[in-house]
């Protein structure tokens, strides 16, 4: 271990004593040090391949694997066991020869419908994670970056009145509601002539009233993420999947919408230091614009606590889905998820246990994997425990 | 001070009328009308929906609604439309029976996850905190139910008791003994659940708390000034690492509500969080919205109690 | 030298750390010796080794990643390496106390100062509650803090960045320890509040019969504090001697480097010596003198050979054999 380090033979003043590192294998090299957060990423990388081949395998007219296929006589089937091939008809019979991982109550073959399951998983996990951190960085980024703003008491009326006309409109009163939305666009349509014109007149001072400050934005975002903390998450979601049509796209959406707040939080904070730091004050004296300074300087550096984030964020959507499947609001049939597999074996605990535990320990499995390489991923983005090694 | 709490009141007041709107439109907002509910059922004559409507302001417009609907709330006049009761009642008797799963629960993983995650920081890296690392991460990453049929299996199969429901059917006539032991097994599996995925989580925070703590300048003076080890770790360290969870303690009542949909559903314990889930099933719109506005009320008062708690506890902040 | 003078000897000591796949060697080889009553004071730029010989001193390196790789730190004639932490306890805050930079992270935010003063007595001595109140009042009377009785009661917050520091002085001092080392105490503070902390140092020490190690970066505290310097370069002792020896007739490149880098009024209009480079980090250090890639001095065989210490007599040593012309190399 200890070793003189393989040293050139002169050492001019330029020359650099510790041995260059990009900062990706520097990350690396902390990275291999967590043994739990290696094997994280190699099964979230051989459940990405699942997910995936098994998507192809189970999907089309005419599947490899068929999720679908009942065979009434085969019910119940432990895993490993063979088909009675004499009572099946030809297509009916297994791909691979045997029950992999069993039958269910209506005979389909539970190894087919793990493979459309973890499609399901994976995308409700990155779908509902990707909305929730667009929405997180984008508010968390205004309230960050233009949260001392505030907003004048004009916008905060042609907002009301757009959003009664809207509201009217949709109730059916279209006329007064058309009057309400050119007024607002009458308005806007104004204020950015006003721009264009780019006279900064001192208002008349019977006008002044309407460019008074109301709140800031920090504040109303802020506030919005108090608002949305009120509520019970999972009962909320669930409250609002049971509303709407059951759909896979409805749970991820709901899923997003209900989890942003943690990001926002994040890149907020972020921000806030971030903006006062002198590199930002150097682009912005240089002229850089707004846009570039956010995202060519500022966004790399939040960057990292937002990742981690979005890791453990999908392990729990995965989660909340098969908490929803579980008490019948999830993914509707016949579509196949890990959640629903497992809430139709409950009933056949004790006959079929394997309907229990296969999908039980493969949700586990899935979601462990997600946890540790996201805490992995925080240990090494975080520099104070950087320092300690 | 009282600035300070006057000032967090009015907030917390308008948040919670943000919170009423924003659930109200949720819910009238969403396709599909109380009335249409179970068209095949044939208690819903075309009658019945008609004194429904009227009875609940259906017609009129929704901010009507709205007004009519938190009247009622505060005035205490809210019915379920199911079964005509009371909400408020309703929740409060099902309040109690949940209360007992809340308090085991919330005794449990405060009081265990505490030491495991100070042992973990103190003996960092080494065997102790790698496997209780490793604990945590399953706990958390279970699915709540499948670790709850685990656990029936387990027990059921092991001690031959049953556990679901809060009391074994026609047990109360036994003697007082088994009463209370049929009570104590009833109540301990579910509760021993809703604290694990706790446990997990809270222990991971006192531990990162911890080691936050422990290399601070102060810990080192503390070291220097030659106190014992235990003094330096539960004085000077644990007293500073406590002080976040001050913020959390406040979030614990919340907690009464939105975690236990699952666990009390699975083992039919007649608690609030399957009250609600039967409310949902049933689209039984006063009491999803009552739950809803309860526990979005626990929320701000449980916030408001730890600001409260934080001023108290940390001398730093002193309004 | 005389030994019954002496307090406080480090001999060889080596502590190094160690990662995955790295040792760095941040203390390598270093000794130092301390009298009685006497100030000494500990001189290089950050990350050089000081404070980290310094915490050996009191057992306070962590461990791992910290290593004490060899050497020996004699107090009283008491070896203080492999002694258990029941006894080290017994030591800190009583006989060797510290001073540390920060005093604002330094003081524990939550207790008040009469709490963290009095705690320090508590631990070392058995006396009563009152009592220990008295003489937390005087110790901060004695270092300068106004209404020291309502002071008591204060948290760190609550004072300024000066009496903070006085607070962590006057905790040091509660057990009248023998030599209080103190690890750069004045850097984080303005300087018209630096020159007080010293005269309040240096009057104590003069009171108390005390001796102070005096960890810091900056030669004009040294030239304002010290009885004999020891300057530090890359873990190891550059030169040593008496402060008139360092200041009036250094014979290492190093240090002559450092005095040429103050600002003085006779260099008024001119621009500043600078030392190129940088410290090398204690991982990589290049082989033969650790100076020689900075050194304008250097010959071929600083590349490669190890420089010994070469007397110039009365306690005044350097580690350059090249300045020192007498044409052997030094052992």
């Amino acid at each position: 271990m200890i070793e003189e380090s393989a040293s050139p033979p002169d050492y001019g003043l330029e020359q650099p004593l510790a041995p260059r590192r990009t900062r990706l294998e520097e990350f690396w090299l902390l990275f291999r040090q967590n043994r739990l957060a290696i094997m994280g990423l190699i099964i979230f990388i051989l459940f990405f391949c699942i997910a995936f081949t098994g998507l192809l395998l189970t999907s089309g007219s005419d599947p490899v694997f068929d999720p679908s296929l009942v065979r009434l006589q085969e019910k119940l089937r432990a895993p490993f066991s063979k088909p009675h091939l004499e009572t099946l008809r030809p297509n009916e019979i297994p791909t691979l020869g045997i029950y992999l991982l069993g039958t269910d109550d209506l005979g389909r073959d539970v190894f087919s419908r793990m493979l459309q399951g973890a499609w399901v998983s994976l995308t409700v996990g990155f779908v509902a994670v990707g909305i929730s951190v667009i929405i997180g960085i984008f508010m968390g980024g205004i309230a960050g970056y233009f949260g001392q703003r505030h907003i004048r008491l004009d916008q905060v009326l042609v907002t009301c009145l757009l959003s009664a006309g809207a509201a009217l409109v949709f109730f059916n009163q279209a006329k007064w509601g058309a009057v309400l939305l050119v007024l607002g666009h009458a308005y806007i349509f104004y204020l950015l002539l006003m721009r264009l014109i780019a006279v900064r007149k001192i208002p008349p001072k019977r006008f002044e009233l309407l460019h008074l400050d109301t709140i800031s934005i920090d504040t109303l975002i802020m506030r919005l993420v108090d608002i949305m903390l009120c509520f019970p998450s999972f009962f909320l979601i669930l409250t609002v999947v049971a509303l709407l049509p059951a759909s896979i796209y409805n749970i991820m959406i709901v899923i997003g919408l209900t989890s942003w707040m943690g990001t926002t939080r994040f890149v907020r904070a972020e921000f806030l230091s971030l903006r006062e730091q002198d590199f930002v004050a150097a682009a912005r004296a240089l002229g850089v614009d707004n846009f570039r300074i956010i995202f060519r300087h500022m966004m790399p550096n939040a960057i990292a606590p937002v990742l981690v984030s979005a890791t453990i964020g999908i392990a729990t959507a995965i989660l909340t889905e098969a908490g929803l499947s579980f008490l019948g609001f999830g993914v509707p049939p016949p579509h196949a998820t890990w959640g629903n597999i497992l809430s139709d074996g409950k009933n056949f605990i004790f006959d079929a246990p394997w309907l229990t535990f296969v999908p039980g320990f493969s949700i586990l499995v899935v979601v462990l994997a997600f946890n540790l390489f996201g805490e992995g991923l925080r240990d090494v983005l975080n520099p104070k425990l950087r320092e300690r090694h | 001070m009282l600035s300070f709490i006057g000032r967090s009141f009015i907030q917390k007041i308008i948040t919670i009328i943000f919170v009423s709107v924003i659930s109200f439109l949720i819910i009238h907002l969403a396709p599909g009308e109380p009335s249409q509910v179970d068209p095949l059922n044939p208690k819903f004559t075309p009658e019945v929906v008609e004194r429904f409507r009227k009875e609940f302001h259906l017609d009129e417009p929704l901010y009507k609604q709205y007004l009519f609907f938190y009247q009622d709330l505060f005035t205490g006049k809210t019915v379920s439309w199911k079964d005509n009761q009371s909400v408020l009642k309703k929740i409060w008797e099902r309040f109690l029976n949940s209360l007992p799963l809340f308090i085991l629960g919330t005794i449990l993983t405060w009081t265990l996850s505490f030491p495991v995650g100070i042992r973990s920081a103190i003996f960092r890296g080494g065997l102790y905190d790698r496997s209780a690392t490793f604990f945590s991460y399953l706990l958390i990453s279970i699915p709540g139910f499948f670790f709850a049929y685990i656990l029936i299996i387990l027990v059921v199969t092991r001690f031959h008791v049953p556990v679901l429901g809060m009391e074994t059917f026609g047990i109360s006539d036994a003697s007082w003994p088994s009463v209370a032991m049929d009570r104590i097994w009833h109540l301990l599996i579910p509760s021993v659940l809703g604290a694990t995925a706790g446990i997990a989580v809270l222990s991971r925070y006192v531990r990162s708390q911890m080691l936050e703590v422990e290399g601070q300048d102060y810990v080192r003076t503390a070291k220097a000034k030659g106190l014992p080890p235990d003094t330096v770790h539960y004085k000077h360290a644990l007293r500073n690492a406590l002080i976040p969870f001050v913020t959390m303690f406040g979030l614990i009542l919340p907690g009464l509500i939105g975690g236990s949909v699952i666990i009390e559903s699975i083992f039919s314990w007649p608690g609030i969080g399957r009250m609600a889930y039967e409310a949902i099933l049933a689209r039984d719109y006063p009491v999803i919205l009552t739950v809803n506005f309860v526990s979005a009320v626990l929320v701000l008062v449980g916030t408001f109690i730890s600001d409260i708690l934080y001023m108290v506890v940390d001398p730093r902040i002193r309004i | 030298m005389n030994h019954q003078n002496t307090l406080l000897s480090v001999n060889n000591l080596k502590v190094y750390f160690r990662s995955d796949d790295t040792l760095a060697r941040a203390v390598d080889g270093v000794s130092y010796e301390i009298r009685r009553e006497e100030t000494v004071c500990l001189v290089g730029e950050s990350g050089c080794g000081k404070t980290v010989s310094a915490l050996s001193i009191l057992g306070l390196i962590p461990q791992p990643p910290g290593e004490i790789a060899g050497g020996s730190i004699l107090f009283n004639g008491q070896e203080l390496l492999g002694l258990g932490d029941e006894d080290l306890q017994k030591i800190r805050g009583n006989q060797i106390a510290m001073v540390f930079q920060e005093p604002l992270t330094s003081l524990n935010p939550v207790f008040t100062i009469g709490d963290q003063i009095g705690e320090a007595i508590n631990i070392h001595e058995n006396i009563a509650e009152a009592e220990v109140n008295a003489r937390c009042i005087q110790l901060l009377t004695d270092v300068g803090i106004p209404s020291p009785a309502e002071r008591m009661s204060a948290y760190p917050h609550e004072l300024s960045g000066g009496q903070r520091q006085r607070v962590m002085i006057a905790m040091a001092l509660a057990c009248n320890p023998d030599l209080v080392i103190a690890d750069e105490p004045t850097t984080a503070l303005d300087v018209t509040v630096q020159s007080q902390i010293l005269k309040l140092l240096r009057s104590i020490q003069k009171e108390r019969a005390m001796s102070i190690l005096y960890i810091t970066h900056d030669l004009g505290v040294v030239a304002n504090i010290a009885d004999r310097v020891y300057v530090m370069y890359a873990g190891v002792i550059a030169e040593q001697g008496s402060t008139e020896n360092i200041f009036r007739q250094s014979q290492h490149p190093y240090t002559q480097g450092l005095l040429a880098s103050l600002p003085t009024r006779s260099k008024r209009g001119q621009r500043l010596h600078s030392i190129p480079g940088t410290v090398p980090s204690a991982a990589y250090k290049p082989p033969g003198c650790p100076f020689h890639p900075r050194c304008p001095h250097a010959i071929t065989r600083c590349r490669e050979e190890y420089p010994g210490m070469c007397d110039y007599g009365g306690g005044h040593l350097a580690r350059c054999p090249v300045m020192f012309k007498n044409d052997q190399w030094c052992k």
